[in-house]
């Protein structure tokens, strides 16, 4: 592993970026496809070279390509740092974007943006790179704006549909909130420790005080939020689902809203010295996955399931990190990031086939007519319910059994949050499931002769996922042994971590009540969406209320437009008319009463100065005429006023001073 | 900062007169696509010289360079006296750039009077570049109240709005107020020099050497603020601004919202002549107060602007208050972001106009509403829109996060809650940038949009590409920058922070060691 290949991983997307964003419109779809993908595979086999070379030598190494910004006691280098985190990362980021780049291949076959589409996946690429490969948190802020602003572009890929690009801005300006956040725990580090560079940070956190750190925690939080979609700054993902599908898979479920799951792990030693922080952030995880989950109950729109879906479950990654179980955020980060990849490009294959159609109400009996899809969604859906012993089952069941061992009242009451959470991601997703898959079906007549299996570039990719979302899970087997554990020990274990002897049985009785919640879930679904159907509607009328509020997500859109959105309007509105009526009149007050300042200047000249500066006296008669005929509408002359006038006040300076007339 | 070494060939002189003689030139001809072809050059030539100049720069110093003195009214002690350091070389670079690229925007924009517009585009180059390379105060001020005369006819009879006649008037007479108020605070300072001399100077690097009373320096200090504030403008000084910049032509808006004349002139002579004044508790939270409120006041109205040009206005003035927060920061990154914000705005506020006027120019509007789903029809220019609107909001990897970066971080330090108010205009510009984007540039093709859109031209792709390539130069590797106005920007923070006497005493102490003047060798 040298530090040129270490350089190369992002290099490589970029160069595409390049070539395709200036000359791509020279050459075909194809050629521009080919060169996106290149990038990405070539950046993941440079990738896997660093990840085997970390494997062998987990010591932390830093490339540091060129010095950024610098100058005063400030020396920030663009710099990467590698370690086991970081390995991690960069295998889900380059691997399973290189297999969304397959099938976005597929996918976008035939679109006019073509060219354009795979611009934004690389510059994606380049900036997520960037992002989990940064030695100091700037590197790190490029990476995590430059994510932000991919996404505005991909979420707005259709910016013709007014959804599309309000959806767009919507993203940014919300992520912005936590960037704000971001930034202020920069600055507070830098007060703090006179550097930005993760190791000499690190390093010193001991020095912090508890209050120091968990200010900076809290700031830090705020953009983790901001970024990964938690309550209260989760609103801008569903609507992210405008963007086509590959990237809601890529962008919205995988790689970008899992930032701030990587910022908290990667800064779990400033989290670790303040335990308000990490209570906090264990709170905001665990409410945030038990409220999307309901939502998610009850929406129709395929991808939008799948869009709360992705909120809940990054509410356990960071329940995990609240209860410094860092190792198993990142594994269920890992996990996550296969089946969510999986359900959203397979989903993204349903809407393929049904020529576009999203609403599951008008889906159902699709299993016969596309088995290959169906049988990856299937596996997505067991995996992500957390059916043994695929790879949701064993990051989620090792989060809610780090909550339980945790042994406080707020450990018991995560640990609730997460129980409950996870049976209704069971039964969400069977729901999800049987109306698409199982029953009747629903599908529009003109496009269901239409159903087709997706091609085998699309498909491929699928089945990689699958196969990953079946064993994937066994990186961490046994629970808290396996070789995910082993490999994150030196960059996530949590500072003064005591190893906690659990009894066996202990351990099994948790699992099985994970295993019992999941099924139960799935039982509900099995009964309410294929034996008994028509107990949703009863149910939805008979709670007609409490079904509106979740079906509208509880109305946050709209409480937000209320009490933030509208005020700043009308506040700039008020502002706009100050400016015009009352501050612009006072300054042309200041000018007409420029025969009054001229006189409290002419006391000054006396007193203050020696006397008889007689140019100012001069010089505001001048003005005051000149304001006295701009109201009388003589305009024309002013010109020839002002330089004269000018000539004038340098001239009787100069004869003020010296005496005689120098002209 | 009295180090001063010489060139040996004035080339300053030539940088600030050679767009005088060559709008001179000018005169004569008749044929319109010579007069372009000819102002071009001119103003390309100038450029190649401005270049020469930053080539020839010895970077990580505060010695002030290419040095040029000759007697001018020696009674008086003012002098012909130029030079640039850290501080003014980039401006120097920026202005040279600007006039090329308004000129390539004129080509085909402006019709009327083309010669007598080339020839005051290229006088107030002239004069821009006077207040830049001039060391000495009353030098300074004559190029200073000089440019208002181009400045007055560009805005008068190459305006674009109805009132024009009416923002012209009121940007000269609003920014001569001030200028007033700044004469006095340059006469008191040549005062002051008098009493302990007994002869007058107005040589920035001889006043230097002799200290102000704390009392009269603040008295100074808010005359010239009174100049400054109205040229730069600082809130609430700015309401000439909307005025001038929605009447006013493109190439105008362009100089007055990229060059910020206003605020260099707190770099250049407020802090390292008034030290105790700019670092007094007072002033500072006066300044820093004002700062806040531009920062946060601007970005409000800019969200509900429907004209995209007055939402620039007000964009502007919250960037300028970014730019005021950071030098009062008084601290290395506040001003070195100061500094190079100041530049920064050059690429991305002028380049937003540059964009305004290429919308201005197809559509004969910026409304927003007149606008919609432009992206389809010209998608060219609204990925620079977007690439410059987006360095303008401070996205890191381009040059606005640089400078916005090191001015909160400045801030921050010298208070947090300052930072904390800053970072909130962070959140409120991608709010009424991004807003404004979704409505005009996005979305389904508005009704009101011309059938035929035509994509930007050649000639405009060179203005927004050579624009994208120093917003990503400088965002991405600002490493030579950094290194040229770093030097300078020590010295006025050494100078802050020991205060005139010992400032002075350190000075003298250093001329003891080695002579002030020596010539400029580079190996």
């Amino acid at each position: 592993m040298s530090d040129l290949i270490v350089i190369l991983i992002p290099v490589f997307p970029l160069i595409a970026v390049l070539v395709n964003g200036l000359v791509g419109h020279r050459y075909s779809h194809d050629l521009a496809g080919r060169i996106a993908l290149g990038s990405v595979g070539l950046s993941f086999l440079c990738a896997l070279n660093v990840f085997v070379g970390v494997m062998s030598d987990p010591t932390p190494r830093e490339v540091i390509a060129y010095s950024w910004i610098f100058g005063g006691d400030l020396n920030i280098n663009l710099g990467f740092l590698i370690d086991p985190l970081t390995a991690i990362m960069l295998m889900v980021v380059t691997g399973v974007g290189f297999l969304i780049h397959v099938y976005s291949v597929g996918y976008m076959h035939g679109e006019e943006g073509f060219t354009r589409f795979f611009v934004y996946m690389n510059l994606f690429m380049v900036s997520m790179l960037l992002l989990v490969m940064g030695n100091n948190y700037l590197v790190l802020f490029i990476g995590w704006e430059g994510v932000g602003l991919c996404s505005y572009l991909l979420i707005g890929y259709y910016f013709t549909k007014v959804s599309a690009s309000k959806a767009a801005t919507k993203a940014f300006v919300v992520n912005r909130i936590g960037d704000a956040g971001f930034l202020l725990a920069i600055f507070l580090i830098f007060v703090n420790f006179k550097t930005l560079d993760y190791t000499k940070v690190f390093a010193n956190a001991g020095q912090l005080s508890t209050e120091m750190a968990t200010a900076i925690a809290l700031c830090l939080l705020v953009g983790a939020i901001g970024k990964s979609a938690q309550l209260p700054l989760f609103t801008w993902l569903p609507d992210a689902m405008e963007g086509p599908t590959p990237v809601s898979a890529l962008i919205h479920a995988a790689t970008m809203v899992t930032a701030g799951v990587y910022m908290v792990v990667r800064n779990h030693a400033l989290f670790d010295m303040a335990p308000f922080a990490m209570a906090t952030v264990g709170l905001v995880g665990g409410i945030t996955a038990l409220f999307a989950a309901t939502i998610g109950l009850v929406q129709n729109d395929i991808k939008r399931v799948l869009a709360y879906s992705t909120v809940s479950q990054l509410g356990y990654m960071f329940l995990a990190c609240g209860v410094g179980a860092y190792t198993a955020a990142i594994f269920h980060l890992v996990t996550h990031a296969f089946f969510k990849a999986l359900l959203f490009l397979t989903a993204g294959a349903v809407i393929h086939s049904l020529n576009g159609e999203q609403d599951i109400r008008k889906m159902g009996g699709l299993s016969k007519r596309i088995p290959i899809t169906h049988a990856v969604f299937l596996i997505g859906t067991l995996a992500i319910a957390g059916i043994p012993p695929l790879a949701g089952f064993w990051s989620k069941d090792e989060i809610m059994a780090h909550a339980f061992l945790q042994g406080d009242f707020l450990g018991y009451v995560l640990y609730a949050f997460a129980a409950i959470g996870a049976f209704l991601t069971s039964f969400y997703m069977f729901r999800l499931m049987y109306l698409t898959f199982y029953g009747q079906s629903r599908v529009d007549p003109e496009v269901d002769h239409h159903i087709h299996e997706s091609p085998p570039v699309m498909m491929v990719p699928l089945m990689v996922l699958a196969g990953l979302a079946i064993v994937g899970g066994f990186l961490g087997v046994p629970p808290e042994h396996g070789w995910f554990h082993g490999f994150l020990s030196t960059v996530a274990t949590p500072l003064g971590a005591v190893p906690h002897e659990v009894s066996t049985g202990t351990l099994i009785g948790l699992m099985a009540v994970a295993i019992t919640i999941a099924l139960g879930g799935w039982g509900l679904a099995h009964y309410m969406y294929s034996v008994n159907t028509t107990l949703a509607e009863e149910w939805s009328e008979r709670f007609a209320g409490a079904y509106r509020t979740v079906l509208n997500k509880y109305y946050v859109d709209e409480i937000y437009d209320a009490i933030i959105v509208e005020p700043c309007k009308r506040l700039g509105q008020i502002g706009d008319w100050v400016d015009q009526n009352i501050i612009d009149r006072f300054i042309r007050g200041i000018g007409h009463g420029a025969d009054a300042s001229g006189a409290g200047i002419t006391w000054m000249e006396k007193h203050v100065i020696y006397g008889g500066l007689n140019v100012i006296g001069y010089a505001n008669h001048v003005l005051a005429g000149s304001w006295r005929k701009m109201q009388s509408g003589l305009v024309n002359h002013y010109a020839a006023v002002i330089v004269i006038g000018l000539f004038l006040l340098v001239h009787l300076l100069f004869v003020w001073l010296v005496g005689t007339s120098v002209l | 900062m009295l180090e001063e070494l010489q060139f040996g060939f004035p080339l300053l002189s030539v940088l600030i007169f050679l767009p005088f003689v060559g709008a001179l030139l000018l005169w004569p001809q008749k044929d319109p696509d010579l007069l372009k072809k000819s102002a071009l050059g001119i103003a390309v030539l100038e450029f190649i010289l401005a270049a020469l100049l930053l080539w020839r720069f010895i970077p990580d110093s505060a010695a002030m360079q290419f040095s040029e003195r000759h007697e001018w009214i020696p009674p008086l002690g003012i002098s012909y006296h130029l030079a640039v350091d850290g501080i003014s070389i980039l401006f120097v670079g920026l202005t040279a750039f600007l006039t090329v690229l308004i000129v390539l925007y004129s080509w085909d924009a402006v019709s009327e009077n083309l010669k007598t517009y080339f020839m005051s585009i290229l006088v107030l180059e002239t004069m821009i570049m006077g207040i830049f390379v001039s060391i000495d105060l009353i030098l300074f001020f004559v190029f200073w109240e000089l440019m208002l005369i181009p400045s007055y006819f560009l805005i008068k009879m190459w305006g674009v709005g109805e009132e024009r006649e009416y923002a012209a008037l009121k940007y000269v007479l609003y920014t001569l107020l001030g200028s007033v108020f700044m004469l006095v605070g340059f006469a008191l300072l040549s005062l002051n020099y008098h009493n302990v001399t007994n002869s007058y100077s107005f040589d920035f690097l001889e006043l230097l050497t002799v200290p102000v009373p704390v009392g009269e320096q603040i008295l100074i200090f808010w005359f010239i603020f009174m100049g400054l504030a109205f040229k730069a403008p600082i809130f609430p000084f700015h309401t000439w601004l909307p005025d001038v910049l929605v009447q006013g032509p493109i190439g105008m808006s362009v100089v007055l919202a990229g060059v910020k004349l206003g605020t260099y002139g707190f770099l250049r002579f407020s802090f390292p002549l008034l030290p105790e004044a700019s670092t007094n508790e007072t002033v500072v939270v006066i300044l820093m107060v004002l700062g806040l409120s531009a920062i946060v006041y601007g970005a409000i109205i800019a969200i509900v602007q429907a004209d995209f040009r007055r939402l620039l206005v007000y964009s502007s003035i919250s960037h300028l208050g970014f730019v005021v927060i950071g030098l009062f920061a008084l601290n290395f990154q506040g001003i070195q972001g100061s500094l190079l914000q100041m530049i920064n705005l050059g690429f991305t506020t002028a380049g937003l106009f540059f964009i305004a006027g290429f919308l201005y120019d197809r559509t004969g509007n910026t409304l927003v509403d007149q606008a919609g789903g432009i992206a389809a029809k010209m998608p060219l220019f609204a990925t620079f829109f977007l690439i410059i609107g987006m360095a303008s909001i401070g996205l890191p990897g381009t040059n606005g996060f640089i400078g916005e970066f090191l001015i909160l971080l400045g801030a921050f330090q010298a208070h947090w809650i300052y930072g904390a108010v800053a970072v909130l205009g962070v959140i409120f510009s991608a709010a009424y940038f991004l807003w404004y984007y979704e409505r005009a540039i996005f979305g389904p093709l508005g009704e009101k949009v011309p059938q035929v859109l035509q994509d930007l031209t050649q000639r405009e792709t060179i203005i927004a590409m050579s624009l994208c390539v120093m917003i990503f130069w400088i965002g991405l590797y600002p490493s030579p920058f950094l290194r040229m106005i770093n030097g300078s920007v020590q010295a006025v923070v050494d100078r802050l922070e020991r205060g005139s006497v010992a400032s002075i005493e350190f000075d003298q102490r250093l001329a003891m060691d080695s002579p002030n003047t020596r010539l400029l060798v580079k190996e």
